[in-house]
């Protein structure tokens, strides 16, 4: 273990929450080993390592996810053992977990206090409820009117739902407050407010524990940063005695070696994969505008085309109309490797011709939690592996044990169910599952999400094998830094449409914000 | 030690064989003089399960796709009464009578289907319509009559008519009188159901479509006709176990299978097969069966009387339930 000199322990303080010695088994597995840490208020405490290295395990037992489990957690001095998520509440900690917790089918306000809830002996006091979710809401900036409340939480984004689960934790007055990768599917601006929550919440004298494997940000609000390594500890320190390339090596074991050079562009002359001319995506409810609007371009073999563009912009929709998601409503053409037009009907049809989407939620449409790791890998591409409807069980097997290796994907067997992978590695399961349909055209939503950063670069070095060979990407990703080191072209959308489009040298972050928010020119 | 126990007691199939070795064991304690010790019993149990079992072959298909079928017992009734009609009143051939049997039993299960996947129907809703009317046809078909080799005559009287020989077929004894017929066929339909979930890719597609259909259809998963495929499998063993009614039976009773939707359930439900939908298969189903056909024979060579019986039965299905809950999610 590293001991950092000189750095004091803010002493005067009395830690909000000790652990001392922690181990956790799942079978016969051993994920965690011997972890101690502390919290003490108003510390931002980041938590690092690679995936699979317990982080989000950890946040668990802390949680009262998990009950069964080595050492000790003291809250306030005081020995305790939670039972149950609702102890660990009650003591005031409260965790906003990496697969987001909120019960969609609720109304936000009762989502917020849900387990809570004001009441007025054993009726439940609806005028309190709306009144404080309202006080807290407007707090986080979040313009709700009263009916906006009333609104079940599937119809907001991943975005709002972030700060529907911070106010959720606020509204326990919670002492600890623990974000598991809580801007792995924000944007920049939204990233910003977080920040800026953050730090009222740790003025207020919150601990704070922040899960990321995003460097800028670890570096941006770290006080103190704990690395774990394969379940343990690797050290705690301030921030500044814990420069980026020691971060690493603590993660990592060694020093990370060169980064993937960056791709060369197709040459000009490369045959279009997809060309889209005028592509409309009707409302989900008529009477409001299309969700996507004549949006007309086209992505070479070989190119990776970026989309920017903030929630409700259409970039989300404008990938799911072109892979067949809603159906055969849209108007305009589509077509692939220069083929006759054709117009998208189905996910089964889109995977036929070459197209794969890789969504950003992962939970809810990226994987089937309950099946195994291998029948996850191969679910898309069992057409391609069955013989007259005969799954061929060898060919399966083989092509899961190299996905395993090829992405570095951490199993303890592929028989396991996919749940019980860490965050990054079931996104690692899903690039895989889609590689695996031999897609031409790419159609991705935040790629890299919740993967660490060793591995990042490993699977960038992958996306330039898959462009040589002329694979087509047209991705979405709210990383600008993994957009404008990726992409050779950038579209920007704007309400539906397509607003303007930079190449590699013109793009800049500002450039692209503005024309996002709706700036006409730049 | 502790570990390896606990690491085998996080598989279902572990804990649904745990919960029949119990049963087994407590049947070798209370052996009612011996009569467990011998294989008449083993065999009785088989065959009185049997119908049961081939019903939740079909239940473990549907429930594994997130639905649940409430119509199974009704289309037994329903092919019981088409089949004794078409073979002993028209005496039609046998080749003639078992596709539109089987047939009329698959087009029950597909409707069902249809409204669960075209018209977005809860299955609950779907089946349980489909339950009862699949009862009224039973008995319209039927007159309300069982159908026998009694043929009531235009003037009253009763004529009698020979049972075809698939009746003496299916309610054989094989193997030397060691096995019962509809034990066959009971094994034949999880041979069947084996097949399509570990073989076929559209075992897997039921899977993924009970799991979570919205990343199944995401994934090119036909969703529409993999719930298709398990209703009108359902649909198909019910008209199979129907025909097994009616040979024992040796006439087709439109108020047959009553309530056996819930023991079909009750057996997919013990083995460990997850209501929620994609998790299970049928190695528990089976096991299920054996398990609720040893506890019903222990408690009838034991002489409990029916009241007791039932109580019993409710408390263990609990107490199987609570086995296979998995301790952490
Ligand atoms: N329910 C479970 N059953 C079995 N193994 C599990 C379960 N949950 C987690 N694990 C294992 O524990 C290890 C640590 O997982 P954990 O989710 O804590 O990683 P993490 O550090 O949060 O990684 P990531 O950055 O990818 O989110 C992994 O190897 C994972 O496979
Ligand atoms: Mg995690």
């Amino acid at each position: 273990m590293h001991e950092i000199e000189g750095f004091v322990e803010p002493a005067a303080l009395a830690p909000s929450v000790k652990l001392t010695g922690i181990g956790k088994s799942f079978g016969a597995h051993r994920v965690l080993d011997d972890v101690s840490m502390d919290l003490f208020p108003g510390e931002v405490h980041v938590l690092a390592g690679e995936n699979g290295a317990g982080k989000s395990t950890l946040i668990k037992i802390l949680a009262g996810i998990h009950t069964d489990y080595d050492g000790m957690v003291m809250v306030g001095g005081k020995p305790t053992r939670f039972n149950n998520p609702h102890d660990a509440s009650h003591s005031g900690i409260s965790v906003i977990h990496q697969e987001m917790s909120l019960v969609e089918s609720m109304s936000v306000a009762e989502n917020i206090f849900l387990g809570h809830e004001p009441s007025r002996g054993p009726l439940l006091d609806r005028s309190q409820l709306t009144r404080r979710a309202f006080d807290l809401c407007a707090q986080l900036d979040l313009a709700f009117t009263a009916a906006d409340l009333d609104r079940n939480v599937e119809e907001f984004s991943l975005a709002i739902k972030n700060r529907i689960e911070i106010a959720k934790a606020l509204s326990l007055d919670a002492r600890v407050i623990v974000m598991d990768e809580p801007t792995s599917a924000l944007n920049s601006t939204e990233v910003e407010r977080l920040f800026v929550l953050i730090e009222s919440l740790r003025a207020r004298g919150c601990a704070i524990v922040y899960i990321s494997h995003k460097m800028e940000e670890i570096y941006r609000i770290a006080d103190r940063i704990t690395v774990l390594r394969d379940g343990r500890l690797v050290g705690t320190a301030p921030r500044a005695g814990c420069p980026q390339p020691v971060l690493l090596r603590w993660m990592i074991g060694r020093d990370l070696d060169g980064f993937a050079p960056p791709r060369a562009a197709p040459p000009e002359s490369a045959v279009p994969a997809l060309s889209v001319k005028d592509f409309t995506v009707p409302p989900s409810s008529p009477g409001r505008p299309p969700r996507v609007h004549k949006a007309s371009f086209t992505v070479r073999a070989g190119e990776i085309v970026g989309l920017a563009g903030l929630q409700g912009s259409g970039a989300s929709e404008l990938l799911q109309g072109l892979f067949g998601a809603y159906g055969p409503v849209c108007e305009g053409t589509v077509s692939l490797a220069g083929n006759a037009a054709c117009k998208p009907a189905s996910p089964h049809d889109a995977i036929a011709r070459g197209v794969a989407l890789l969504t950003g939620d992962r939970k809810g449409t990226g994987l089937i939690l309950d099946l195994s790791v291998q029948d996850n890998l191969t679910l898309a591409a069992l057409p391609r592996l069955s013989d007259h409807g005969l799954v061929d069980k060898k060919r399966e097997r083989n092509i899961a044990v190299k996905n395993v290796s090829d992405f570095g994907i951490r199993v303890h067997s592929i028989e396991q169910p996919v749940s019980a992978l860490s965050g990054g590695n079931q996104q690692k399961v899903v690039l895989a599952k889609w590689m695996n349909t031999g897609p031409r055209v790419l159609l991705m939503e935040e790629p890299t999400r919740g993967i660490d950063i060793g591995a990042k670069h490993e699977i960038y070095e992958m996306i330039n094998e898959w462009t040589a060979r002329g694979v087509a990407i047209l991705m979405l990703s709210t990383e600008m830094p993994e957009v404008l080191r990726l992409c050779d072209r950038i579209l920007v959308m704007h309400r539906g449409e397509i607003t303007a489009g930079f190449s590699r040298a013109e793009a800049d972050p500002e450039k692209i914000l503005a024309v996002a928010m709706g700036a006409s020119t730049v | 030690m502790k570990l390896f126990l606990s690491s085998c007691f996080s598989k279902p199939w572990v804990r649904a064989l745990f919960a029949l070795v119990l049963i087994f064991a407590v049947g070798c304690i209370f052996n009612a003089d011996g009569a467990f010790g011998r294989w008449s019993t083993h065999r009785d149990m088989l065959r009185q399960v049997s119908v049961y079992g081939i019903l939740a072959c079909g239940m473990t298909l549907v429930i594994i796709t997130g639905g649940i079928d409430l119509a199974v017992g009704s289309v037994l009734g329903f092919s019981a009464v088409l089949f004794a009609m078409l073979s002993i009143h028209l005496g039609l051939p046998l080749l003639a009578v078992l596709p539109i049997v089987l047939g009329a039993g698959v087009a029950c299960g597909l409707v069902s289907g249809t409204l669960v996947t075209r018209w977005r129907f809860q299955p609950f809703v779907a089946t349980l319509s489909m339950m009862v009317f699949a009862r009224g046809l039973a008995k319209w078909l039927s007159g309300g009559q069982k159908i026998s080799s009694a043929v009531q005559q235009p003037d009253g009287s009763y004529s009698y008519v020979d049972l075809p020989p698939i009746f003496d077929w299916l309610d054989a004894r094989l193997l030397g009188g060691n096995i019962s017929a509809v034990t066959l066929v009971f094994i034949g339909c999880l041979v069947i159901t084996w097949f399509v979930l570990c073989k076929l890719r559209y075992g897997r597609y039921l899977y993924a479509t009970g799991g979570n259909e919205a990343a199944a259809r995401l994934s090119g998963v036909p969703t529409v006709g993999a719930r298709l495929l398990a209703y009108g499998m359902g649909g198909f063993f019910s008209a199979v176990a129907g025909i097994c009614q009616t040979v024992q039976e040796r006439q087709g009773d439109p108020e047959s299978g009553v309530s056996y939707e819930l023991t079909a359930i009750a057996i997919a439900v013990i083995g460990g097969n997850s209501l929620t939908g994609g998790r299970g298969g049928i190695g528990l189903t089976l096991m299920g069966a054996l398990t609720i056909g040893y506890l019903e024979k222990i408690l009838s060579i034991n002489a409990v009387p029916e009241s007791g019986r039932l109580m019993l039965t409710g408390v263990i299905i609990i107490a199987a339930v609570l086995l296979q809950r998995r301790k952490e999610a």
